[in-house]
């Protein structure tokens, strides 16, 4: 099987500039068909301006992209057949209702008035909105915002999902609710393309991990494989006395392989292997060293980005989030 | 070389296009149902401006309200109509602004079908807020000696001379950052244009360098015909004329409007 049919999504060498700034670098993408792909990166990474190129808003400078094997520039009219999109510059119109937002898509998509209405409740019903049907989308909260503005992009059965950021924002309970409406659209054979700027959420719904800084793509991989180079988890020991920071480096560094970061008092490494906790811990009480603080914690991006990089993930000044504007 | 899996359409066919110009015309008219505060903008300005200027300078200017009435009326319904000729820059914006352009943009839908459903919505609105003004002209004791044909012709001239305005609209809807900066421009471009114009008092007590620019302006020059069209009066050449600025301002405005939009598309 060629490429074409194994991948819905295959983007080779794109490229992007804004003025003077390269929004992307030549960037390679493969997402095969019936899974998710996380983009995960900090913002300014480019993630948003990917998405926006390959769901046709935006032309590239250069490279290729296919979807559904059409070309996202000369097939754009295919492609939108096959997408949907859900990113928080893709809106719902705030002042209809849920319902009417929805009959406007199916309209638009072709649907009779009764059919749109019927898909438009049916979807309502899934994202559990049914009592919202009638409100103003400006009412909603920012959780059923999100579930309304992704109904919308399922209003046409879109095989191919583009979701930026979808839970930048919301709480701990929305965005669990969130996570299982995806793995829900991906066990209906939906590929999904996810950007993320949490590396758990990357972690927890895609198959495959893209990491993207500055327009560039710094590493691919499963996220268990990510993981491993990176480090899950990130081991922070904090000696009681600041003198005995020295020979807590050291013994650190010994154990983990790798030299700890100093964070303030807190000193950091990322280890894959759990032997390493017990073993500091022992290390240290054979060298007598009294303890303030030890604990594994997951690996936050800043931290991923640090292992593959070498600089934290900052945020860069041009919002990768708002379209570009001809005036001010 | 590229081996797609399914047979999908290449384009849009018009008679698609034409229907989801109308959807989202349906659109921009429901959200009235949603925002009574447009409503109100649309019918209770219109209602004031004829109101305001009949009873508080009518009887200043003319001597008494009625023949004052019978000489701004045409001249309120084309300012109302210059400035209504500005929402669909509004709302462009506003769709631009808040992103549901580019979720229009990523449906499968005929491309011109967001502004062209916009600018239908608006010459619904636009018709409406003119009629609701002569309406309320002739309950005040208007009279239209032009009969049915002079009404209708206004009313014509009216909705092509908003149309033909509603391009710079586009165009400002386009370039502006925000919703706001639109309705500035319409203050500070459309108010003064409106005002030098013979739209609300005969020109003859102004400074000779303005009358020069209000004998040219094509709001004078549409009042007049207005005028002409409602009163039976004589109307062809300024109806001419007022056709021939509808016709250079869209030559103007329409391919630069036109060309910032497929920028943005």
């Amino acid at each position: 099987m060629s490429e074409q049919t194994t991948h819905a999504i295959l983007a080779e060498g794109l490229v992007k500039r804004f003025g003077d700034t390269t929004a992307l670098d030549g960037v390679d993408l493969a997402v095969r068909r019936g899974t998710v792909l996380g983009l995960l990166g900090p913002n300014g990474a480019g993630k948003t301006t990917a998405v926006r190129i390959l769901a046709t808003l935006l032309r590239p400078d250069g490279g290729r992209v296919t979807v559904g094997g059409y070309d996202v520039v000369r097939d754009a009219h295919q492609v939108r057949r096959l997408i949907g999109l859900t990113g928080q510059y893709a809106s719902v119109d705030e002042t209809l209702t849920g319902l009417e937002n929805l009959i406007l898509i199916g309209r638009l998509l072709g649907l009779s008035r009764a059919d749109a209405r019927n898909r438009g409740r049916e979807l309502l019903a899934e994202f559990r909105l049914e009592d919202a049907a009638n409100k103003a989308a400006k009412a909603y909260s920012g959780g059923m915002r999100r579930r309304l503005d992704l109904a919308a992009s399922l209003v046409g059965r879109p095989q191919v999902l583009y979701l930026d950021e979808p839970t930048t924002g919301l709480d701990p309970r929305s965005r669990n609710e969130m996570w299982d409406i995806v793995r829900d659209l991906v066990s209906d054979g939906v590929t999904v393309l996810l950007t993320t700027q949490y590396l758990e959420e990357a972690d927890l719904l895609a198959e495959e991990i893209v990491v993207i800084d500055h327009g560039r793509v710094i590493a691919t991989g499963t996220p268990d494989e990510l993981k491993s180079r990176v480090g899950a988890q990130s081991l922070a020991v904090r000696p009681k006395y600041t003198v005995d920071a020295p020979i807590v480096e050291s013994i650190v560094a010994q154990v983990a392989g790798r030299a700890p970061e100093a964070q303030g008092g807190l000193l950091v490494v990322p280890v894959t292997d759990p032997a390493v906790l017990p073993a500091v811990v022992r290390r240290l009480e054979e060298a007598e060293v009294p303890i303030g603080e030890l604990a594994l914690r997951g690996s936050s991006l800043d931290e991923v980005f640090l292992a593959l990089t070498g600089h934290r993930a900052e945020d860069q000044n041009e919002d990768d989030n708002q379209p570009e504007r001809i005036l001010a | 070389m590229t081996t797609a899996t399914v047979a999908l359409p290449r384009r849009v066919n018009p008679a698609e296009g034409l229907r989801q110009t109308f959807t989202l015309a349906w659109r921009s008219l429901v959200q009235l149902k949603h925002n009574p505060m447009e409503l109100l903008d649309l019918s209770i300005q219109p209602i004031m401006f004829v109101l305001l200027f009949t009873y508080v300078f009518g009887g200043a200017i003319s001597g008494n309200t009625g023949d004052y009435l019978t000489f701004a009326l045409p001249g309120i319904v084309v300012q109302n109509a210059l400035f209504a000729s500005l929402t669909t820059g509004v709302g462009l914006n506003t769709d631009l602004t808040k992103g549901v352009f580019d979720r229009l943009r990523s449906l499968p839908i005929a491309r011109s079908a967001p502004l062209a459903g916009r600018i239908v919505a608006d010459t619904v609105k636009q018709a409406w807020s003119i009629a609701l003004i002569l309406g309320l002209g002739i309950v005040m004791g208007f009279r239209v000696h032009g009969g049915v044909a002079g009404l209708l012709g206004a009313f014509v001239l009216l909705l092509v001379f908003g149309l033909a305005m509603a391009w710079i609209a586009v165009l400002v809807g386009l370039l502006a950052s925000e919703p706001e900066k639109v309705q500035i421009f319409g203050f500070v471009v459309v108010f003064p244009l409106t005002f030098t114009s013979n739209a609300f008092v005969p020109t003859d007590t102004m400074p000779g360098w303005l009358q020069k620019w209000v004998d040219v302006n094509p709001v004078t020059i549409l009042a007049d015909a207005v005028r002409g069209l409602l009163s039976g009066g004589p109307a062809a050449t300024h109806v001419g004329q007022s056709l021939l600025w509808a016709a250079a301002i869209a030559a103007v405005f329409a391919p630069i409007a036109v060309r910032t939009f497929k920028r943005r598309v």
